[in-house]
């Protein structure tokens, strides 16, 4: 029988879980509420002595000095109404499975088959609150309904019934391992309609490639010698719909596209990926010649590049839109612990040094009505920040750098960006660290977490638009812990040389896991009955596409295998041998004794032909703002330092722990009261040497309104001028580029695919160009396609949006520079030209206005700067540096002053200045975001040589660094057209989002 | 000659091993070893070895019954194989042999939990006091000003003039104890090292984000009567070089961070008393 035990504060304690959601019902639900209380609820479904229970319940369970504990009595009182939020079955429940060991220390031993241990939490609603308005709060605010179940109860009824019932959210079933054939000899429409029922996210051409393969004679015979069918089984269908979904397979960048410039040119480009992304690399590579310091690039989990002689650097960047659209906390959590399996599961695995994040939303404060499976742009962006906020912190990995951008349009579908850096060995055992291999009779193993329901159809799922259908199975959440115990696990057993490849198992789950592991060997034989499940009665294709969290395979040579598992039994952490690799050519999963899948190899990796893709560019054409001159901007600057894409975040970014392992040198804030917006990060990662990885991103959305080209080649700037600005080598640095596009494949639901895609192909365009001429690698990235919410009434696209990173190395970290201005009477100087580009920048957005002249970039007159700026940081002749960007000239003078404490007294007469005079305006001037400037200030006794290295290129000196704590900004004709004390635009930056 | 040993206990969501096994080796201990709990329970490792025990800051078992109280719960009750004895009896010996333990942040929730502190008139194993919840209801990153009391009994605070300066990382920060007792011997006995104060360590202060989690008295560190015992929120092992300071590009700074001076003492002390 299960037994409730409840833990709830003694009187007097202080709710400090309560008090934030009252608060948050306050602010966000504008209801009234008096006071909530939280209890905590442990159901417990085991066979235990009542000295057990009283144990668990009393020490564990129970802080004694702040808690009381009951068994089987509820101790909620002093309520209107009660809310009990518990998991539905099978979804993780970290808390329930801490408790169920803490239960087994206390025994002495395992809980049996089927007993467990669930958590809920019980809020006490004290106010004039009616049923609706309770059944408001727990649906919109204490809980997901996807995942959770309620219980509201008033207090009459909560007598009435003498508490809350224990309920038990166990997944019943038993196995069956029923394994279907499926059959494809059926019309078209019928074949569309097994594809879109069974969430397989396969096209009718795709269907009938593999209606064709279970045609050939061939095929037939090889599967009646294992005992199948003509027919393709279940699993067999669902393991060609993960490994071909866009998700796992980049159809769209694989594709070929027939592309029509604007003049009429037409042009056909055979992959996007090849033509590209790899090319950027090759080329890039070429040109670096001796000095190349890439050594894993596109073929491994992620990018790995040299650092020094003895350690290597690995780096990944992923989304994780789709579920983070649904379920906030776990969309962005398991966001965060799978791209940690990343760096980890890169050649023979990496120590995680850093995670970074971008997140994209709709306006938190956001009051217009949605549709209805749009949870609104604040949840999603309190549950985010909170899922990233869990998985970093407690992974401890810190999170150095990172940022909010702004867009109604990102309702649709939010987007979250991870990353995650990790160092390794150059060497390990005598064998690069970055590489790896596997040898036919090697061992399947998988390791981590158990497989349930959990993420299954995550890949296909997030390969199509969001509707209202999206199944909520995709959803999962992360564990954290689970995921380090693990990680403290094999990165001894990787020094100890006990496996020789290793993977993550994330979209897809085991069929893309294994079946990418089988194509290095060529084959595998693997058992689905000897996979660890959470619960019985999952069918053999569940097994098999499960995206269950937690979990990396292996391969294991047979002569290790013994060592490997008893040093995973020590460190606790699950080990299984599922089956082993071959060189048959096929990828043959069993189920016990009987074949349930037998793919070749070539048909699931090479079967399918690539996409054709029209693409047709046509620019667009915006309204052309009339930019009215003023005599006064400072009501502008303020309005921009407050407005949400330049705004101070540093209420979420407080939330990550960003020092953790003790490496940090440059922290997300600076200046003299520690709230300066920094440009980028500065780690050591071995904390004995000075050497410092530097990271930093790019991202401007707003451009790809004009041209997606310019919105490319505006982000890698970015990235790279952020890098430059703190003291980033350009020797040695790495991009990776993360598209996230709305879907560009024309159709009945697109029918501006063509479009879209010529914005892609632009992307793709300016991607070599600018990379080329910076000379940085791509090392690394990834695509999420499909950014677009429709319901059959209302489409929503995000607007097209590269997130560039940039990661790379400072030979000593005590050169790094901080953008706050740092004394009074050091000279002020803008590095850089500024243009009329208003075009897409806050000003005009403002205005609500976008514009036309969108800002470009000149990479080889840029990099030419940068390299000096380099020179003269190295030199130490550098006070401040800050780079130029969203609200331009005026908005990085606010920032570079208030947050080194002092004022700034600058003049635009001064600035220098491109293109036509007659639009050299004060508002230009002030407010346009032309690339690839900085903003540098130098002590006066450094003016000769800073000067004489910058010589022969553009900079100006423009003003200096006053002690009266203002900021005062000469206009063109003489008179003051900014003045401002540096507290009020201090907290004019700060207001916006202290709160959240 | 004998050596002074540090052990660094990891494993189930310890995060802070590497730079606290950093700030050990350059405070002057003559080796440090991290072990994971793995080593301990399997008796390949014994703490009976080491002279001082770090507990470093993390997510044990992702605080996910509060923080530490799993790890509080699986020291009680796990048994180190081979050896007929529990992981608490080589803590409890560890102890009464006049050694050394300092636990930061979750080593500090760690062992007010199991009692090791404050631990008044030497009564291990009973807790009476805890760290839970802070005020503002989230987990923060920001520096600390924190005031020493140089008259208390800690043996890690010996030429600590005025204060440290350093990073607090937690959402379970504040301090509170059982009974207002506690709270008077405590004071009277002068066990609270540190506390939360302003910029120029003049006074302690409740007022956020100075004191950053509302914890009582802002007592921010704790060490039982005979100083060897210490544990704190703030992380001493996070500044040990002027580059991890938050202002080092403006500021003139010695070399040495602060909270490298807890770390030189424990290794003198352990040299001193105990070799």
């Amino acid at each position: 029988m299960a037994r409730r035990i409840e833990i709830a504060l003694r009187e007097g304690v202080r709710d400090a879980r309560g008090e934030r959601i009252k608060r948050e019902i306050e602010h966000f639900l504008h209801l009234p509420v008096d006071a909530v209380r939280t209890i905590d609820v442990y159901t417990v479904d085991a066979k235990l002595s009542e000295d057990e229970l009283v144990k668990a319940a009393s020490e564990p369970f129970c802080d004694p000095v702040i808690q009381v504990w009951s068994i089987d009595r509820p101790l909620a009182a002093g309520f209107d109404f009660l809310v009990e939020v518990g998991y539905r079955p099978g979804v993780t429940d970290n808390v329930g499975r801490t408790g169920r060991e803490a239960i087994e220390y206390i025994t002495g031993r395992p809980l049996e088959a089927g007993e467990g241990v669930y958590t809920s939490v019980q809020y006490l609603l004290k106010g004039g609150l009616s049923r609706t308005d309770v059944e408001r709060i727990a649906r919109d605010l204490l809980g997901n309904a996807l995942i959770q179940r309620f219980v509201v109860l008033d207090v009459t009824e909560f007598a009435a019934q003498g508490g809350v019932p224990a309920y038990i959210p166990k997944v019943q079933g038993e196995t069956k391992a029923q394994v279907r054939d499926i059959d494809l000899e059926v019309s078209d429409q019928e074949l569309m309609r097994i594809s879109k029922e069974g969430v397989l996210a396969l096209t009718l051409e795709e269907m009938k490639i593999i209606q064709a393969h279970y045609r050939d004679p061939k095929v037939q015979e090889g599967r009646r010698s294992q005992g199948l069918g003509a027919k393709p089984t279940d699993v067999e269908l669902e393991c060609l719909a993960q490994t071909w979904s866009e998700h796992c397979k980049h159809k769209i960048f694989a594709g070929t596209v027939h592309y029509e410039d604007e003049q009429g040119n037409r042009q056909e480009i055979k992959s996007l990926f090849k033509s590209f992304i790899q090319r950027t690399t090759k080329d890039v590579r070429e040109k670096l010649g001796d000095n190349d310091f890439c050594l894993s690039v596109f073929k491994d989990n992620a990018g790995v590049i040299r650092f020094n002689d003895d350690w290597s650097l690995v780096f990944k960047v992923e989304t994780h839109n789709s579920p983070s659209a649904l379920d906030p906390y776990g969309g962005a959590l398991t966001g965060i612990v799978g791209v940690n399996r990343d760096p980890f599961g890169t050649g023979k695995g990496s120590k995680l040094i850093f995670n970074t994040d971008v997140f994209c939303f709709a306006d938190p404060f956001y009051d217009k009505p949605l549709p209805t499976r749009l949870l609104h742009p604040r949840r999603i962006f309190e549950g985010v920040v909170e899922g990233v906020e869990h998985g970093g912190n407690k992974s401890g990995i810190p999170t150095v750098n990172g940022s909010l951008v702004f867009d109604e349009r990102f309702a649709g579908k939010p987007l979250v960006f991870c990353g995650t850096a990790g160092i390794m060995p150059a060497t390990l055992n005598g064998e690069p660290a970055h590489e790896k291999s596997i040898k036919p009779g090697d061992l399947i193993v998988m390791t981590g977490g158990r497989i349930g329901k959990d993420g299954i159809h995550g890949a296909t799922f997030s390969s199509e638009e969001l509707n209202e259908n999206s199944p909520v199975t995709a959803v999962q959440i992360g564990d954290p812990i689970t995921q380090k115990r693990m990680f403290d696990f094999l990165i001894r057993a990787r020094d100890k040389g006990l496996y020789r490849f290793i993977t993550d198992n994330g979209a897809g789950g085991l069929s893309s896991s294994i079946g990418e592991m089988s194509g290095e060997c060529g084959g595998c034989r693997m058992d689905l009955a000897k996979a660890p499940l959470k619960y019985p009665g999952l069918d053999p294709w569940e097994i098999l596409i499960s995206e269950a969290q937690e979990r990396m395979s292996l391969a294991v040579p047979p002569e290790k295998i013994d060592e490997f598992l008893a040093m995973a039994k020590r460190f606790n952490v699950e080990a299984t041998v599922l089956g082993e690799f071959t060189d048959s050519g096929y990828f043959h999963i069993l189920y016990g004794d009987r074949t349930v899948a037998w793919l070749p190899m070539e048909f699931m990796h090479e079967g399918l032909p690539p996409m054709q893709l029209p693409a047709k560019w046509t620019p667009p054409s915006h309204e052309e703002p009339t930019v009215v001159a003023k005599g006064d901007y400072t009501a502008d600057l303020k309005a921009l330092l407050g407005s949400l894409n330049i705004c101070s975040k540093e209420s979420v970014v407080r939330r990550y722990d960003h020092e953790v392992q003790g490496g940090s040198v440059v922290k997300p804030f600076t200046g003299v009261a520690n709230d300066g917006p920094s440009d980028a990060a500065v780690v050591r990662p071995i904390l004995d040497s000075f050497e410092g990885v530097v990271v930093a991103h790019g991202i401007c959305p707003r451009y790809s309104d004009i041209d997606t080209y310019h919105m490319t080649a505006n982000a890698i700037d970015e990235a790279l001028r952020n890098y430059v600005a703190v003291g980033g080598s350009l020797d040695l640095v790495a991009g990776l580029d993360n598209f996230c596009w709305c879907d560009p494949v024309t159709s009945e639901k697109t029918p501006d695919g063509e479009y879209k895609m010529a914005q892609l192909v632009r992307a793709n365009q300016a991607l070599y160009d600018v990379c080329l001429a910076y000379n940085i690698p791509l090392i690394s990235g990834k695509d999420s396609m499909k950014n677009d919410f429709y319901d059959g009434a209302t489409k929503i696209s995000i607007p097209p949006t590269i997130l560039f990173s940039v990661i790379g190395k400072i030979e000593d970290a005590r050169r790094s520079v901080t953008m706050d201005v740092k004394r009074p009477g050091d000279i002020v100087y803008l590095l850089g030209r500024t243009g009329n580009e208003l075009g897409g920048s806050e000003y005009l957005a403002l205005q609500g206005a976008i514009g036309n002249s969108v800002p470009t970039v000149n990479p080889e007159k840029a990099l030419k700067r940068y390299q000096a700026l380099h020179q003269a940081i190295t030199d130490g002749l550098v006070a401040s540096c800050h780079d130029l960007s969203d609200g331009g000239l005026a908005v990085a003078l606010a920032e570079k002053a208030f947050a080194g404490g002092y004022g700034i007294s600058a003049d635009l007469g001064q600035v220098l200045w491109k293109g036509d005079d007659a639009a050299r305006t004060d508002t230009a001037l002030l407010f346009s975001e032309s690339a690839s400037r900085h903003l540098v200030t130098v002590r006066p006794e450094n003016r000769d040589d800073f000067e004489s290295i910058m010589a022969g290129n553009c900079f100006a000196c423009i003003g200096e660094v006053t002690g009266e704590g203002t900021v005062t900004v000469t206009g063109l004709s003489g008179a003051t057209v900014v003045k401002a004390g540096i507290d009020e635009l201090k907290e004019a930056w700060q207001s916006p989002l202290r709160e959240l | 000659m004998a050596k002074a040993r540090a052990i660094v206990i990891t494993g189930n969501g310890t995060n802070c091993e590497v730079e606290a096994a950093h700030a050990c080796r350059l405070g002057g201990f003559d080796e440090t070893v991290i072990a994971h709990i793995s080593d301990l329970l399997s008796g390949d490792i014994r703490l009976d070895d080491f002279h001082f025990i770090n507990l470093t800051g993390g997510f044990l078992d992702g605080d996910d019954l509060g923080s530490a109280k799993a790890q509080a719960n699986r020291l009680r009750y796990a048994k180190v194989d081979d050896l007929a004895e529990h992981l608490i009896d080589q803590l409890t010996r560890f102890i009464a042999a006049g050694k050394l333990i300092l636990g930061v942040c979750n080593g500090f929730q760690l062992m007010v939990k199991m009692g090791l502190l404050p631990a008044l008139d030497g009564a291990y194993l009973k807790q009476t006091a805890t760290l839970t919840f802070n005020d503002c209801g989230r987990f923060q990153d920001r520096w600390v000003y924190l005031k020493v009391d140089s008259t208390s009994p800690s043996v890690y605070t010996k030429g600590v003039e005025k204060g440290l300066y350093l990073p607090m990382r937690h959402g379970e920060g504040k301090f509170v104890v059982d009974a207002p007792a506690t709270l008077a011997a405590i004071e009277e006995k002068h066990l609270a090292v540190f506390k939360y104060s302003d910029a120029a360590y003049n006074a302690p202060t409740m007022e956020f984000p100075l004191n950053p989690n509302g914890s009582v008295n802002a007592i921010a560190a704790l060490c039982n009567e005979t100083g060897r015992l210490m544990g704190m929120m703030p992380h001493p092992e996070a500044f040990v070089h002027r580059t991890q300071h938050p202002r080092w590009t403006r500021e003139e700074l010695p070399e040495e961070g602060d909270g490298l001076v807890l770390f030189k003492n424990a290794a003198e002390y352990v040299k001193m008393n105990l070799l």
